[in-house]
């Protein structure tokens, strides 16, 4: 006969966030601590509800597996002695894996004899071995746990109730004072207690009793009572994944119903109610399937069946309307009062202990803005703009509905700016200039919401970072470093020539920040996210050393010579371009002679090298002003035969002292021409031989 | 089911589960958990069942009786079971039961939510529940009580009694509910709403307030010099409300902000401690007479 186990973990409510992470948790757990005893089964299923944590483990070995293993002891030479009798070292040895001389066997290993035993591992009963179970139910990692009653065991939430069956039989074990069963609980309300008598029924027995343990199973039964709904009811329900992933893991038994709300709430703009229903209630919005605009119902699912359903709707639709009012209501107020209104309330809003007010921010943002505007040739009408945007970009947060729907910070903004009668660019702008709101989010797509979304960020990144609120490698609570890619990836965007660096030694300027190691860090900081960037287009990284080895710079520039280099990288016919390049800057980047003076040189190879320089130098400067980045390598590429030749027929470190220097000179500002491409010598080359 | 009636239900359901009746404290507070009986006694080791009617004032929420929902002052129903009993949910869940709220026609959700007060050094964790999608009750796990580990554990249930109300008796509007048959909300909260409203926004003398806060709470500073526990607390929850009209005013600019809330917090913390330090001399009486009944 197989044999079945079964564990399930009995919890009050666990946080919808929390469950699919710990179901995962408790799945290689468990896979992991079996293997480790060596216990072998054919396959492990888990469970999870708002309730339960369970793993199913179908024909498990009866026993532990044999394994032998192979103990090394001392080496020969310590083992035994000029006689042959075994020395203290090698019987202590011996003894302390449970063995006799006899047992004792000798390898070789890198030369030198040592003794061995093998050793068979203990075979110990499955069922012995079953009750460690409670060391995983205490090691199921969460982002927050609790203690309850007097214990002092910790969890997500409180544990109910354990149930562990190897077969018909209770594992006995207890953990933060509950102690195993077979007897589990159906639905909170529908169902009853349980005792199972056998692990193979649990989901069965479960959905009888009206839970299903199947967080898969429960998902599609919500989706396809959705769509009946939108059948009978002949409208779209706008599926947001996230939301159906979240609903499920708060109900064990789903029911989806729907309701509806006073047409007249339709005139609240559709971000709020689109907040209020998904962000609030967890409802999904309804949309009319030809017009795609909102209509006036919502859709929820129950933790239930659909018995007394009319009464879970009422509530609903009571509780929503007391939101769509209080929406409404702001709505109205906050457009009785003026930008300056705001404006003015923002001076008694702190953006951060260390730096200041939200009004402050707003000032030092409209410096960044006003520079960076006239750095990128904005016209006189767009740098207008751009001060006005800056001015108010951060008004609507003191309004009431932002401060009751955060998440519509900006929305509002825009909304509320044209009420006021402000320009379609600055309503815009005040929406734009907070994305992108994750790494590889939407870009702001005007060029005055582009400025003043990289100018509120550099303010964020910078304030923080001087004042010491520098993300670690767990912990980024402000978003600095989502922040720091967003700047570069809206200057790229753009086509925007504005080296990073630049912008952020103004910066830095403008807020007194004249310590060098601060400044370093920052630049540092942004060389990281733009090695980011880098990587995520897919370049080696070997490649995005070599090309930020100079600083960040044109990011538009950077990419694109990454690419080339990336290519040159396998290519046989750059081999030896690259390895001409390798050497002068293998031996540049040790010297700084800096004064070339012709009269010295000696040979036609040299004055050659020299005078091939002189010209490619203005080629490549052009042609990385016009960011012809390929055209560019290859002007570099035409230094490669007079290099080699230069190299094959002069001494570098020539008798003459003078003549020594001066071709150092020569070869070092060669190489720091390559290097202003990329730092070669980082490269992997890939070229076969 | 009018509100009196809900009250006295809750009162009867709590008392038998052993929880004594205490009255409202006598003092101005934002919640019931500020409340000695919560917030002093959650402390220690001394197992602790208790349930009360809390009246709580937040000046800034007043809206002059206009608005449906919002109060300067409503009604929390507050019951604290010290250590957390196995079977709280049962027993919360029985209590709706009690009122009439058959779980079996409703849809009732435990939805994640941790409650954290810095003023108060408190914290916790828990949820909101949800009666058809609507926040009745606030339950928690109290973790950390005026800076100290709670241990063991105090459970927290905070009804709002005009919320519940309004869903029992299908109201819309808070001054539409029955206090007792022919007398409303409205009847007896009305002007009260107005006048505090209009006292908190408007007519307030912040001059005296400012003064009044620092009175307050250097009496409270010397009242715990002298180890005299419960009336340097009432001092604190004096410092809390007079902070709260000023917040109302808008007179408390953002740097003073801080350090206020500061001032507030650094007293309820060494008030917290002495009062679990005075229990340990007295050797935590109410500890022993657990232990003698069993």
């Amino acid at each position: 006969m197989s044999s079945n186990v079964l564990f399930e973990i009995g919890i009050e409510e666990l946080p919808a966030r929390f469950i699919d992470e710990a179901e995962k948790q408790l799945l290689d757990r468990t896979t992991k601590w079996l293997r480790e005893k060596n216990i072998q089964f054919e396959a492990m299923k888990t469970f999870s509800t708002p309730r339960r944590l369970a793993v199913l483990i179908e024909n498990i070995a009866e026993k532990q597996e044999v394994v032998k293993e192979e103990v090394r002891g001392p080496q020969m030479k310590i083992a035994q002695d000029e006689e042959g009798n075994w020395s203290k070292a090698a019987i202590g040895f011996v003894k302390g894996q449970g063995k006799n001389t006899e047992d004792i066997y000798t390898k070789e290993l890198k030369g030198q004899t040592y003794i061995f035993v093998e050793k068979v591992s203990e075979q110990k009963e499955t069922k012995e071995i079953l009750p460690e179970f409670k060391q995983i139910i205490s090691s199921i990692p969460f982002p927050q746990t609790m203690r309850w009653g007097s214990g002092s065991f910790r969890f997500a939430r409180p544990i109910r109730w354990i149930v562990a069956l190897y077969n018909d039989e209770v594992i006995p074990f207890d953990v933060a004072n509950v102690t195993s069963s077979n007897t589990t609980s159906g639905h909170r309300f529908l169902g009853s207690k349980v005792t199972l008598t056998s692990p193979s029924e649990y989901e069965q027995a479960l959905e009888e009793n009206f839970v299903i343990v199947n967080p898969v199973k429960r998902e599609q039964l919500i989706v396809e009572q959705l769509k009946v709904l939108e059948k009978d009811a002949k409208f779209t329900i706008e599926i947001d994944e996230e939301l159906l992933h979240e609903v499920r893991n708060l109900v064990e038994y789903p029911q989806a119903f729907y309701g509806s709300f006073d047409e007249s709430y339709l005139a609240i703009p559709e971000e709020v109610l689109i907040t209020s229903m998904k962000e609030h209630q967890r409802y999904f919005p309804v949309k009319n399937k030809e017009t795609n605009e909102l209509l006036p119902y919502f859709v929820s699912v129950r933790n239930g069946n659909n018995h007394a359903i009319d009464n879970v709707i009422k509530g609903n639709e009571k509780v929503l309307r007391a939101r769509l009012a209080d929406g409404a209501f702001f709505f109205e107020e906050d457009r009785k009062h003026s930008i300056e209104f705001y404006n003015d309330k923002l001076k008694t809003v702190v953006f951060q202990e260390k730096i200041g007010t939200v009004y402050e921010k707003t000032e030092k943002v409209k410096n960044i803005a006003a520079y960076l505007a006239e750095k990128v040739e904005l016209t006189t009408e767009e740098q207008k703009d751009v001060v006005r945007a800056a001015e108010v970009c951060k008004f609507d947060l003191v309004t009431d509905m932002v401060n009751e729907f955060p998440e519509l910070q900006g929305i509002m903004g825009e909304k509320y700016a044209k009420h006021f009668g402000e320009s379609e660019v600055v309503a815009t702008a005040i929406r734009e200039h907070y994305l992108p709101t994750s790494a590889g989010g939407a870009l702001p797509k005007t060029k005055v919401g582009s400025i003043i979304s990289i100018a509120d960020k550099l303010d964020t990144i910078i304030g923080c970072i001087s004042v010491g609120l520098v993300p670690s490698s767990s912990q980024d609570p402000l978003g600095l470093r989502r922040q720091a890619i967003g700047i570069l990836r809206i200057l790229l965007e753009q086509k925007w020539n504005v080296p990073i660096e630049e912008l952020v030694h103004k910066v830095c300027e403008q807020y007194g920040v004249t310590v060098e190691d601060i400044r370093a860090e920052i630049i540092q900081f942004f060389k990281n996210r733009a090695a980011y960037i880098l990587a995520d287009r897919g370049i080696e990284s070997d490649v995005v050393q070599a090309v930020l080895a100079d600083g960040i710079g044109n990011m538009f520039v950077k990419i694109h010579k990454a690419r080339l280099l990336s290519l040159k990288r396998q290519d046989n016919s750059f081999k030896q371009i690259e390895e001409s390049f390798t050497r002068v800057m293998n031996l540049g980047k040790k010297y700084e002679q800096t004064d070339i003076d012709e009269a010295l040189f000696e040979t036609d190879s040299e004055r050659k090298l020299y005078d091939t320089y002189v010209d490619v130098r203005e080629t490549f400067h052009a042609q990385m002003n016009n960011e012809e980045v390929a055209e560019a390598l290859d002007t570099l590429s035409t230094l490669s035969t007079p290099i080699n030749d230069f190299f094959d027929h002069n001494m570098v470190m020539a008798k003459d002292e003078k003549v020594k220097q001066n071709r150092l000179a020569l070869i070092h500002a060669i190489s720091n021409l390559i290097k202003q491409f990329a730092d070669v010598t980082l490269i992997e080359w890939k070229q076969q031989q | 089911m009018n509100i009196q009636e809900m009250i006295l239900t809750l009162q009867n359901y709590w008392s038998k589960q052993n929880c004594i009746l205490m009255q409202a404290y006598d003092t101005e507070k934002g919640a019931g958990t500020m409340s000695p009986m919560t917030l002093l006694r959650s402390l220690g080791p001394e197992p602790w069942n208790v349930a009360y009617v809390e009246p709580s004032r937040r000046p800034d929420d007043g809206r002059y009786g206009e608005n449906p929902n919002r109060l300067y002052q409503h009604h929390q129903y507050q019951v604290i079971m010290k250590p957390s009993p196995d079977n709280i949910q049962d027993l919360y869940l029985d209590s709706l039961v009690a009122l009439g709220i058959n779980p079996l026609e409703h849809d009732i959700r435990f939805v994640e939510d941790n409650w954290e007060n810095p003023t108060l050094g408190a914290a916790g964790l828990g949820w909101e529940v949800w009666l058809d999608g609507m926040e009745i009750t606030q339950f928690t796990y109290f973790q950390q009580v005026g800076g100290l580990e709670a241990n063991p554990v105090a459970v927290e249930l905070t009804y709002g009694i005009e919320r519940l109300a309004s869903y029992i008796q299908d109201k819309e509007n808070v001054f539409d509910l029955e206090w007792v048959n022919g007398v409303t909300y409205r009847d007896i909260f009305l002007q009260p709403e107005f006048e505090h409203s209009k006292y908190a926004f408007e007519t307030s003398n912040t001059e005296t307030l400012f003064e009044l806060f620092t009175l307050y709470e250097e009496e409270a500073r010397a009242t715990m010099e002298k180890g005299l526990i419960f009336p340097a607390y009432d001092y604190v929850l004096k410092c809390s409300h007079t902070f709260n009209l000023l917040d109302a005013r808008g007179v408390i600019s953002v740097t003073e902000r801080t350090g206020y809330i500061a001032r507030v917090r650094n007293l309820a913390r060494s008030i917290s401690q002495a009062y679990v330090a005075e229990r340990e001399k007295l050797g935590f009486p109410m500890l022993k007479e657990e232990l003698c009944n069993e």
